[in-house]
């Protein structure tokens, strides 16, 4: 077993309760069912949005390309069902901003689209073609942030890569759904990891899961066997799965401030990324469904195959509806995800969870005075100091914010989740950020 | 149609509070308390009552007088009235706890903003306060068990010569002193139980006592390492200031090299003045000086910043 690898700083959220994961972790992932009509927004991922190929009244089957990358940063977009386009429109996201969208009525006959057959076999395909794949079966990061993974496995050539870590740390209380990935599908995420490897051109790599998924960690490892595949296992402590902290715990190389992986020679992909790619390659498959940790106060916690486009409504009905009366309703975890007003958005390619909280596991409360306690200082992964320049925050003083590095934060929350004052820290960072990326574009 | 909060992340907080933190320090408090009433007998309880209620009353007076939430029920108030009382004799009329307390919550808190923003330790400014303007009361002490007759504490004992007292009933608390002071095992008990809770950074008291004990030890007054180290460290309020006012919050650093380097500071003040100073103890003043000092100390000590080194 490999030692505990870990980053200073960093909390133990809802530890008392076994960070929330008991609630789904031994559900084996099942298939949820699909709706009437699925809605999938042309803007999934980080990039420019996909520009649609399909018109109002087209028949389309399941697989099949309704909308093109639209440049290099950009991905295309696939049905997930069988069934007729009713409307390119705008409609609800889940990032709360209604988005445009292809809206598809599902006929229910799951055809799947003739196209769709393996492009052969890894040892006969060149790196190129293996991103080319990547690209074209609208791969994005499914960690959460969506990024496109033929952008991230294409790093200019100045950039030496000779590191790369599949996140398997998943450190987000409640969530489980790349754990069960990586314990039923352990072949497939290796190989997939193979692709990658070729891809990069890298001899090795790290398999890197936190210590509370032995099942997984022995699963990956027995796949693992014989490759030049490290499976390292990690302390448990959020946020572990930033992939800052990550490539720090793994390797000790400090990403610098402003900088990306690739400036410490480091990749870093999600596991259930990886898993994707093998799909796409040995079996032509491009990304229409994804794993969904459906949990929290719902009457059946989850992890569910959910098809792209599927409404959250249907995914809770399928779940068996709430167990009580539900305060927030969160796309992603507690510590980062989202909330939601309303359940009409659909799962997209970044949605690795719905948590749904009661008023006994939501903690509002009103900001008091700050006590200097410094728990917040003592917590933060990349050693700011959030009292201080959320204050600044609060005051607009986003000059001296970012003197500060703010721009440094990463979002966590482990300060706000710390405070006994319960002030809004990570909130006042954020809108900092935002407000000083906002005034840097104006001043272009 | 159902209505959901919607708010910025995270989601979930840790179950900790400000009233929590308040508690736990007077629960840790209470064995020295205790042991301070029991020792000095019922006027000091009275003064430990009298100082709580009249930091408590004053600080809900001041917060409606200026339209501002009543926040007593934190219970930091509580805290410096408490700590106040122990920090006074246990033969003083009971006026003087109840203008400390006044002059702590007040002036030194309330006047400059409320909780988190005073600049110096209260209960502490509040003691240099009365003891600068009555220092007879404030300096008459008792033995244990009899009734009040003025005597020394072990510091005095050590700096103007008089009867030293023993390692043991300094750790257990029969000498003269402070209602809270007296009595090492009591002190230490509250100070890990802050400890085990996650109130208090050890590093404070542990650097604060160790510099007194190693500085103390090195300038004997026989010469170098002569020095009666554990007699310091049990004697007077230094127990009592490491482990309970050196750690207050507020006017303690930020940062965890920051809270070393003011332990370190409080440790070297204090020697000073129980050594060359013109006072038997040192505890109070070092405190407050090193208070000072702490934003300084912030802007010059800061934790280490994640990607922050260049080559």
């Amino acid at each position: 077993m490999a030692s505990k690898l870990t980053f200073k700083g960093g909390i133990h959220p809802l530890k008392a309760i076994h960070h929330g994961k008991y609630l789904s972790e031994k559900s084996a992932i099942e298939k949820c069912s699909v709706p009437e009509e699925i809605i999938l927004p042309l803007s999934q991922h980080i990039g420019a949005p996909s520009t649609p190929v399909v018109q109002v009244g087209d028949k389309v089957d399941m697989g099949q390309m309704i909308a093109d990358a639209s440049g290099y940063v950009s991905v295309p977009c696939f049905s997930s069902v069988s069934g007729t386009v009713k409307a390119i429109e705008s409609r609800p996201h889940i990032s709360g901003k209604p988005s445009m969208s292809i809206v598809i009525e599902n006929d229910f006959e799951d055809r799947l689209y003739p196209g769709i057959k393996s492009p052969g076999k890894l040892a006969d395909l060149s790196p190129k073609e293996i991103v080319d794949i990547i690209k074209g079966a609208g791969l994005v990061g499914m960690g959460g942030a969506a990024f496109p993974t033929h952008v991230k496995l294409s790093p200019p050539p100045e950039k030496k890569i000779d590191t790369l870590i599949v996140n398997g740390a998943e450190c987000e209380p409640y969530l489980t759904a790349d754990h069960r990935v990586m314990l039923e599908h352990p072949d497939e995420m290796v190989r997939g990891l193979e692709a990658v490897m070729k891809v990069l051109g890298v001899n090795n790599a790290y398999i890197a899961i936190e210590d509370n998924k032995r099942d997984a960690i022995a699963a990956v490892s027995k796949a693992a066997q014989g490759k030049n595949i490290d499976v390292v296992t990690m302390h448990v402590k959020y946020p572990q799965g930033a992939e800052k902290q990550l490539i720090y715990a793994v390797t000790k190389r400090q990403i610098p401030s402003g900088g990306l992986p690739m400036d410490v020679g480091a990749v870093v992909v999600n596991a259930g990324s990886v898993y994707q790619i093998n799909l796409a390659i040995e079996k032509g498959l491009p990304l229409f469904e994804r794993v969904v940790t459906v949990t929290g106060s719902v009457n059946n916690p989850s992890n569910l195959l959910v098809r792209l486009g599927t409404p959250i409504s249907h995914v809770i009905g399928f779940v068996g509806g709430f167990a009580g009366k539900i305060e927030k309703l969160i796309a992603g975890g507690p510590m980062m995800g989202i909330t939601q007003h309303s359940l009409d958005a659909p799962v997209i390619k970044g949605t690795s969870g719905l948590l749904a909280l009661d008023a006994g596991m939501v903690r509002s409360a009103e900001e008091s005075s700050c006590i200097r306690c410094g728990k917040c200082v003592y917590v933060c992964p990349m050693g700011l100091l959030p009292y201080l320049l959320s204050d600044f925050s609060s005051h607009e003083r986003f000059e001296d914010a970012e003197k500060n590095h703010v721009l440094d934060c990463i979002e966590c929350g482990s300060c706000s989740y710390v405070c006994p004052a319960n002030r809004h820290l990570v909130q006042g960072m954020r809108l900092a950020k935002s407000q000083i990326m906002q005034n840097r574009k104006k001043a272009k | 149609m159902d209505q959901y909060i919607m708010s910025s992340s995270p989601h979930v907080r840790s179950s900790e509070s400000t009233a929590r933190i308040m508690r736990d320090v007077i629960i840790a408090l209470l064995p020295a308390t205790a042991f301070g009433v029991y020792i000095f007998g019922l006027n000091a309880l009275w003064v430990v009552l009298a100082s709580v209620a009249a930091a408590m009353l004053a600080e809900a007076l001041l917060q409606l007088l200026m339209h501002k939430k009543v926040t007593v029920s934190d219970g930091s108030a509580a805290v410096t009235g408490l700590l106040l009382a122990l920090n006074l004799p246990p033969a003083v009329p009971l006026w003087i706890p109840i203008l400390g307390s006044v002059f702590a919550i007040a002036i030194v808190k309330q006047c400059f903003g409320g909780l988190g923003h005073n600049f110096i330790n209260p209960a502490l400014a509040a003691r240099a306060f009365l003891l600068v303007s009555w220092p007879t009361a404030m300096t008459t002490w008792t033995i244990p068990g009899a009734d009040a007759v003025s005597s020394a504490t072990p510091l005095a004992a050590l700096k103007l010569g008089g009867e030293l007292s023993s390692y043991s009933d300094m750790f257990l608390g029969s000498i003269g002193g402070c209602i809270g002071e007296t009595s090492a095992i009591a002190l230490i008990l509250g100070g890990l139980y802050l400890i085990a809770r996650r109130v208090i950074d050890p590093r404070i008291p542990v650097i604060y006592i160790g510099t007194v004990a190693l500085l103390t030890w090195v300038a004997g007054p026989q010469g170098l390492f002569t020095g009666d180290a554990l007699y310091h460290v049990l004697g007077g309020g230094l127990m009592l200031g490491a482990f309970f006012m050196a750690t207050d919050y507020t006017t303690s650093p930020m940062s965890a090299s920051g809270k070393m380097v003011f332990a370190a500071g409080c440790g070297i003040l204090t020697s000073v003045i129980r050594l060359w100073g013109g006072y038997p103890e040192g505890v109070s003043y070092s405190i407050l000086l090193m208070n000072l000092v702490v934003p300084l100390i912030d802007k010059a000590f800061l934790p280490k910043r994640f990607g922050g080194v260049v080559k």
